[in-house]
């Protein structure tokens, strides 16, 4: 603010010399618009400075001590790298969570983009009643991160579920899928994939914007639909599935309200639903253990800045941008 | 639409007329049969809700025998102090305050950015992109020590007072991708009209960015609405609940379920995003459409 200010105090004198008045003029509105800018963003700043930046600062800072919320200040000691040592080599929980959190990331984000896309190529070559689709596939994105759709899950696919009830019409013994340590993570992946219309929508969008031309040419070339689907779809739409891919992979590392609702809370059984979100809460607020809970929010946010780092170093090679415009 | 085999000359499509008639009618009954378990989960509950207690655990159809409501007023009134109107009404007050918070402050910062120039103005524009990347469970600790210092804990305000200021970045760039798209000459007219940047703000940009501000609104109830993880760290006492905390008190007691009531708990508390959604899909589609590509 203070590097503003200043400027716009000067007022031109009233019998300025002829060829300086209109250069003042230009300075004086262009300090006043800075100004104004300064004064637009403000809440912004004051939000980055004390919602975000300080307490970025203040979490590295914790996670060097033991803090936890039920002691007072001067009982906190500084221990060090002691949390970060220990969550890499004497924390089996952190282990599982990482191990189920990449699971979760790498097998629903894939296959819920798949199936984002595979829907948007059907209802890309529909004519009519194209909005009515989109709209309801587009409606569990909505609902599916509510409290209300997981304990609808957890219902669906617990041991006497709708799930199961289906499979008995086949005569499958089902299972008690969410009570299953090998099957309660499936469960939430299927939860997520379920909620395909999101990025569904944006293909739809994205396959709108390929020039029919190109299709034309390569059919004149002898390109069939998996060719065409091969040489011109997927390359014209590598922006959105870079877009999508980035977005989903950071929110599916994000996932929290399905896996605390489905274990209520414990991320059991048997931690196989302990996303790291999950842990992390664990950890910081039912167990207290902020100082540690701080040292785990810094890896995590260090592994998403590595995720993103990578995906867009990677972005060049197979991103194309048919306009050279890069986002 | 002139895809594919479609847009070769006529002599290709005269051989394989029965393949060409099909195809349309297998993709449309693949969509249909997509839709179908896509809408399964949500007609479930419905169904559910509507069946007695006997009936919610034997009857696989999603249609019940014999509708019965009584599972609205067991769940509404299932604690004895405290009925789900109370949570109906705690969600309603910050939802409604999120909503008018981030339309209002991501305005202003959107018009800083996509209008006016000052210095750093690009260095703190890439700082909002990069908190658009960043995970809110990172904050959570050390936001929790510090609303607790200020004694807000159990209050609304942890949820609401951090929306007051632009924090939720991603509405600031949908804005300022959509202030892009208004016209310039509009902002030179009104200057040289002898309006200054607040003047052009006030007459030319807040009444052309009503489109993204509703967009705004929408997704900002919706997300509040729908919000647990905030919910369950500031709001500790049964009277502050909102509805997804009230919602778990069906499950919490020993595990034993009471699923009607609680499926019918979830509908109500589905509905208002429902209502949003068929009265605004248009704009919602759109609105994801624009902050997802336009870029």
């Amino acid at each position: 603010m203070a590097l503003t200010t200043t400027p716009t105090t000067a007022a031109p004198p009233p019998s300025a010399p002829a060829g300086g008045a209109p250069r003042r003029r230009r300075n004086e509105a262009r300090a006043r618009e800075a100004a104004a800018g300064y004064i637009f963003l403000s809440p912004w700043l004051i939000g980055l400075m004390v919602i975000t930046a300080f307490p970025m600062v203040f979490s590295l800072y914790l996670s060097f001590t033991n803090y936890d919320i039920l002691s007072t200040w001067d009982m906190v000691e500084f221990v060090g790298f002691d949390n970060y040592v220990r969550m890499f080599t004497n924390d089996p929980t952190f282990r599982k969570a990482v191990v189920v959190t990449l699971t979760f990331g790498l097998v629903a984000v894939p296959l819920k983009l798949v199936a984002a896309l595979a829907v948007a190529l059907l209802l890309n070559r529909e004519r009519r009643g194209v909005g009515f689709f989109r709209g309801l596939f587009y409606l569990p994105s909505l609902l599916g991160g509510s409290v209300a759709l997981a304990l609808v899950w957890q219902a669906m696919f617990s041991r006497s579920g709708a799930f199961n009830e289906f499979l008995a019409l086949f005569g499958i013994q089902g299972k008690p899928w969410v009570n299953d340590p090998d099957w309660a993570l499936e469960t939430l992946m299927v939860l997520a994939i379920w909620q395909f219309g999101a990025p569904m929508v944006i293909f739809l969008a994205g396959l709108k914007q390929v020039p029919v031309e190109l299709y034309e040419a390569a059919a004149v070339d002898g390109a069939g639909r998996w060719r065409q689907f091969w040489h011109v779809t997927l390359p014209m739409l590598s922006p959105v599935i870079f877009f999508n891919l980035v977005l989903e992979t950071i929110n599916g590392f994000q996932g929290f309200t399905s896996a605390f609702v489905i274990s209520n809370g414990t991320g059991g059984p048997v931690d196989s639903t302990m996303l790291y979100t999950l842990y992390l809460y664990t950890k910081g607020f039912t167990e207290f253990r902020m100082g540690y809970a701080s040292a785990l929010a810094w890896v995590f946010l260090i592994a998403i800045g590595l995720v993103t780092v990578v995906f867009f170093s990677t972005g060049r090679f197979w991103v194309h941008y048919s306009d050279g415009d890069g986002n | 639409m002139a895809l594919g085999s479609q847009s070769l000359p006529s002599r290709a499509s005269v051989a394989p007329l029965s393949r060409v008639r099909w195809r349309p009618v297998v993709r449309f009954a693949i969509l249909v049969l997509i839709l179908a378990v896509v809408l399964y989960p949500l007609i479930w509950v419905v169904g559910s809700s509507l069946k007695s207690p006997t009936e919610v655990s034997s009857n696989l159809s999603v249609i019940p025998k014999n509708v019965t409501w009584a599972n609205y007023p067991d769940g509404w009134f299932y604690l004895n102090k405290i009925t789900f109107g109370r949570f109906f009404v705690n969600s309603t007050i910050i939802a409604l305050a999120t909503v008018v918070a981030n339309a209002a402050s991501c305005l202003l910062a959107a018009y800083a950015f996509a209008r006016l120039r000052f210095r750093l103005r690009r260095f703190w524009f890439a700082i909002m992109i990069g908190t658009l990347l960043l995970p809110g469970h990172v904050l959570i600790v050390p936001q929790y020590i510090m609303f607790n210092y200020f004694r807000w804990i159990d209050t609304p305000l942890p949820l609401i007072v951090p929306k007051l200021l632009a924090t939720e970045a991603f509405f600031v760039f949908l804005m300022v991708q959509f202030m892009r798209g208004i016209p310039r000459e509009l902002d030179d007219a009104a200057k040289i009209d002898g309006c200054s940047s607040f003047g052009v703000f006030r007459y030319i940009i807040l009444p052309l960015s009503v489109p993204a501000l509703v967009t705004t609104a929408i997704f900002s109830f919706i997300w509040t609405w729908n919000d647990f993880f905030t919910q369950l760290i500031y709001l500790p006492s049964v009277e502050s609940y909102t509805v997804p905390i009230g919602l778990r008190l069906f499950v919490d007691s020993t595990g034993q379920t009471s699923l009607g009531p609680m499926f019918a708990m979830s509908v109500l508390s589905l509905l208002p995003v429902f209502v949003f959604f068929v009265a605004f899909q248009r704009l919602l589609v759109e609105g994801i459409n624009t902050t997802g590509l336009k870029g």
